[in-house]
């Protein structure tokens, strides 16, 4: 008979904190996809192309870092591209407005963002009322209010597009095409935007909670977290995210229609999915998050400076990406 | 042609750098009823995994009657008549008994299912097993004893010649049980081996042939059960005597400080006018059958479950318990039976795990969370209850039954509770851990601590319990104290002979 000490598997080294592809992995890729880019068109490294190549992954980024808590949970929003369109509509009706009280200063565009921050936060919390009171899947309450935001816009513009009054769009126009310290201003906001999502997801118990519930939704409720409250939250992050989408979009173009932001929702749920977070919840990755968006402007730009491939084909690209990021996490996970 | 079914030799199983087996020989003969026992963590689920072709073995070798094998896959052991049936089922819900037996090995005639020819054979394969249940019935539908016999059912609709059974009792009734042991013995009959994973040695004894005994990882006997006592088998299982299995009481009961005390709570369909005290310093068991309530009424106690009347006074006060959230705060803890499904995040780390129900302590001066704090806080679980784990990152589900619920445990005390309710708290795991789950539980008491204890299985009952209530149908049958706690006189309240009126 083997006489084993009771703790021989005890005594089995613990494994440090391991090194994971599965981490960097989506950054290795943007690296990857640079030198491609440089290689198939030097100028694609020029200090102009690249500031435009990271702004505009801003607004599906800064939408994405939301979507990352609400598919933390397990959940899902389709409604942010037509919250971002529905959201500039506004914006833009209610500075039309206000320049003929206030002129085009300041205060009309703060005024406007702020409306824009409250009614993304409100739709959040609309989106987030209804899948949890009324016990309805996020996917179809989404799916709806998707439809509901977009044609409100289309509403708005009268089938149309809404401008923005020249003299505001002037004024307004450096938070898109401004910079500080030579940094475009949508990238800094992008960059403190995924700071902030990423203290709160690893560093407070609301990051916790979320991660909890998309582990496994009842062991949360018997772990007495307030999982409808903190699902709901989720849901006023990603609409405050989308707010500040909006913000910094409404400048770019100074005009909405039922168009605008059409999409977006795909590239940012793409965006996470590719940064590494499960779909079915439990995981969350900001930073991958954040390579995510970046990869998909970078192979739209690469595609613009390249001849091989015509950018009629970007969506299928970016399918293919999307699709082999996520059999390259699954193979690497076994 | 050899006379083993299958066998094993010299296999060894890593998991990543963890070793879990080490040269384990194991044979199965032809129609026999093969036990396999050991603590948790010994390594009997990994043993019958590669035997299935769940997992492969690192070394050693397979021999299926006399010949060396590999298995793949599932499927490969599945088509070679080596069957394992889960502790949790592997059925799916929605399809009916028919669809389940034959899923993905559907009868086909001319490219279409040939439905027909599938429902005559499902018949038959039930009504060999002596059951009545219908083969168009959804599973959804069926009672737990009756799923288990959908997945015979499944093995033996492919005459599997091997079927490994993984602690098929645990959620059965005594009742459901003989039905199931007569049934095995006639597949043994019929020249089936059988490979029988059980904690409880009562039924090893009553109804295994041969019985292997695993420790760390070795084999450290392969006996007739009739060779041995169910005491020699625990001796064997965890290597040292086991003295006593449950701690002396605490003496005459005091009964002067009700701590909690529950009055005419009824949640419809489950609890009917439930009322009952706790007093400190006591173990007060809830007997009954399976379904009689007493998880719905803990549930309602605690806040997870709406209750539609009934009041609950903590100290004194007026428990607003509306969540279970306020609960804890009273420092008023639950420990859910459903270990996997409600207790634990089995695809988080150790740490998330013990301290989700106590973050405000793991936070630093600014309120973030303290990774700090929570690893100190996992080291000391790890100590207290004594849980061996392949690594300390390593993710809860890679831990056996034992082991996660003292992580369960450990995550329960981290509110300094005043009041414990556990819920079955030793299902599914070895003997050796019970005792060690027992003693923790005395030990609480004795600090001043009230517990309250929910357990289908009599000897823990009562031989923990200071006092004991039976349910029966959602209502409380009666109360049993002193030398009246025994099993007799609480299967009489259990079935309805006795009592009766709401205590």
């Amino acid at each position: 008979m083997n006489q084993v000490s009771a703790g021989g598997l005890a005594k089995v080294k613990a494994l440090g904190s391991r090194f994971s592809w599965q981490d960097i992995g989506p950054i290795i890729a943007v690296i990857a996809l640079m030198i491609l880019g440089t290689a198939i068109n030097p100028t694609f490294l020029s200090m102009g192309n690249l500031t435009n190549v990271f702004t505009r992954s801003a607004f599906t980024g800064i939408i994405a870092i939301g979507a990352t808590f609400v598919i933390g949970t397990g959940s899902i929003d389709l409604s942010v591209g037509s919250m971002a369109a529905f959201n500039s509509g506004m914006m833009i009706i209610f500075m039309n407005y206000l320049v003929q009280h206030w002129g085009a200063t300041w205060s009309t565009i703060i005024a406007a963002m702020v409306l824009s921050l409250v009614l993304g936060a409100v739709g959040g919390l609309v989106n987030g009322l209804v899948i949890t009171r009324g016990k309805i899947e996020s996917f179809i309450v989404t799916l709806g209010t998707m439809g509901i935001f977009r044609s409100l816009v289309t509403y708005l513009a009268d089938g149309g597009t809404l401008s923005l009054n020249l003299p505001v769009r002037g004024l307004y126009r450096p938070v898109y095409y401004g910079t500080f310290l030579k940094i475009p201003i949508p990238l800094i906001i992008f960059f403190i935007v995924a700071v902030v999502g990423a203290v709160l997801m690893y560093k407070t118990r609301f990051g916790r909670y979320v991660l909890a519930i998309g582990s496994n939704y009842d062991v949360a409720h018997y772990s007495a977290i307030n999982v409808n409250r903190i699902r709901v939250l989720t849901y006023i992050l990603q609409g405050i995210c989308v707010a500040i989408a909006t913000i910094i979009y409404v400048p770019r173009l100074g005009s909405a229609s039922g168009s605008t932001g059409y999409g977006w929702e795909l590239e940012a749920i793409a965006a996470v999915i590719i940064g590494g977070t499960a779909m079915k919840g439990g995981t969350a990755k900001i930073l991958g998050t954040v390579a995510g968006a970046i990869i998909f402007s970078i192979i739209g730009n690469i595609l613009n400076l390249s001849d091989a491939i015509s950018q009629y084909l970007n969506g299928a690209v970016q399918g293919l990406i999307i699709i082999g990021a996520v059999l390259v996490q699954r193979t690497s996970k076994e | 042609m050899s006379e083993f079914a299958i066998q094993a030799k010299k296999v060894c199983k890593s998991y990543g750098t963890v070793p879990v087996l080490f040269d384990v020989d194991f044979e199965v003969k032809k129609g026999e009823i093969h036990a396999l026992i050991g603590e948790n963590g010994a390594g009997k689920s990994t043993l019958v995994k590669i035997l299935a072709g769940y997992h492969q073995q690192t070394s050693g070798e397979l021999l299926r009657n006399g010949r060396p094998v590999v298995y793949h896959s599932i499927g490969a052991a599945e088509a070679d008549g080596v069957v394992m049936i889960h502790q949790e089922f592997n059925l799916c819900n929605d399809l009916t008994v028919e669809e389940n037996i034959f899923l993905g090995k559907e009868l086909v005639k001319r490219g279409l299912l040939d439905k027909a020819a599938m429902r005559q054979r499902s018949g038959e394969i039930l009504g060999r097993l002596g059951t009545t249940i219908d083969p168009r019935s959804r599973v959804k539908d069926l009672s737990v004893s009756e799923k288990q016999m959908v997945e015979i059912a499944k093995a033996l609709a492919f005459n599997s010649e091997v079927l490994i059974m993984d602690e098929p009792t645990a959620v059965l009734t005594q009742g459901e049980i003989e039905v199931l042991f007569r049934i095995i013995r006639a597949l043994r009959d019929h020249g089936v081996s059988i490979v029988y994973i059980s904690h409880k040695l009562n039924e090893i004894k009553e109804l295994a042939d041969r019985v292997t005994v695993l420790r760390d990882g070795y084999r450290v006997a392969t006996e007739k059960v009739s060779d041995l006592s169910e005491d020699d088998m625990a001796r064997l299982m965890v290597g040292r005597e086991l003295t006593t299995l449950f701690p002396p009481k605490g003496g005459p009961p005091k009964r002067e400080v009700p701590v909690l005390e529950v009055r005419n709570i009824s949640c419809p369909k489950y609890v009917h006018n439930a009322s009952f005290q706790l007093y400190e310093g006591e173990v007060l068991g809830f007997a009954g059958l399976i379904g009689a309530g007493r998880t719905e009424l803990m549930e309602c106690v605690v806040g997870l479950r709406r209750r539609s009347a009934g009041t609950v006074i903590y100290r004194g006060q007026p428990l607003s318990a509306r969540s279970y959230g306020d609960a804890i705060k009273q420092q008023i803890v639950y420990l859910s039976e459903d270990r996997k499904g409600k207790g634990l995040f089995t695809s988080m780390p150790l740490a998330p795990n013990v301290t989700i129900l106590s973050l405000q302590d793991h936070l630093t001066r600014i309120g973030f969370l303290d990774s700090k704090k929570e690893d100190a806080t996992l080291d000391r679980t790890l100590e207290e209850f004594d849980v061996r784990v392949p690594s300390k990152r390593a993710l809860l589900s890679m831990l056996s039954g034992g082991n996660q619920q003292k992580i369960a445990l450990g995550k329960m005390m981290q509110v300094d509770p005043d009041v414990v309710i556990l819920d079955e708290p030793t299902r599914g795991i070895d003997v050796g851990t019970k005792q060690q789950v027992y003693y923790f539980v005395r030990e609480l008491v004795k600090q001043g601590k009230s517990c309250i204890l929910i357990s289908s299985e009599l000897p823990e009952i009562v031989g923990l319990s200071d006092r004991v209530i039976v349910m029966r149908s959602g209502v409380i049958m009666g109360e049993l104290t002193g030398a009246d706690i025994n099993e007799e006189e609480i299967m009489l309240y259990a079935t309805g002979v006795k009592g009766g009126m709401a205590g």
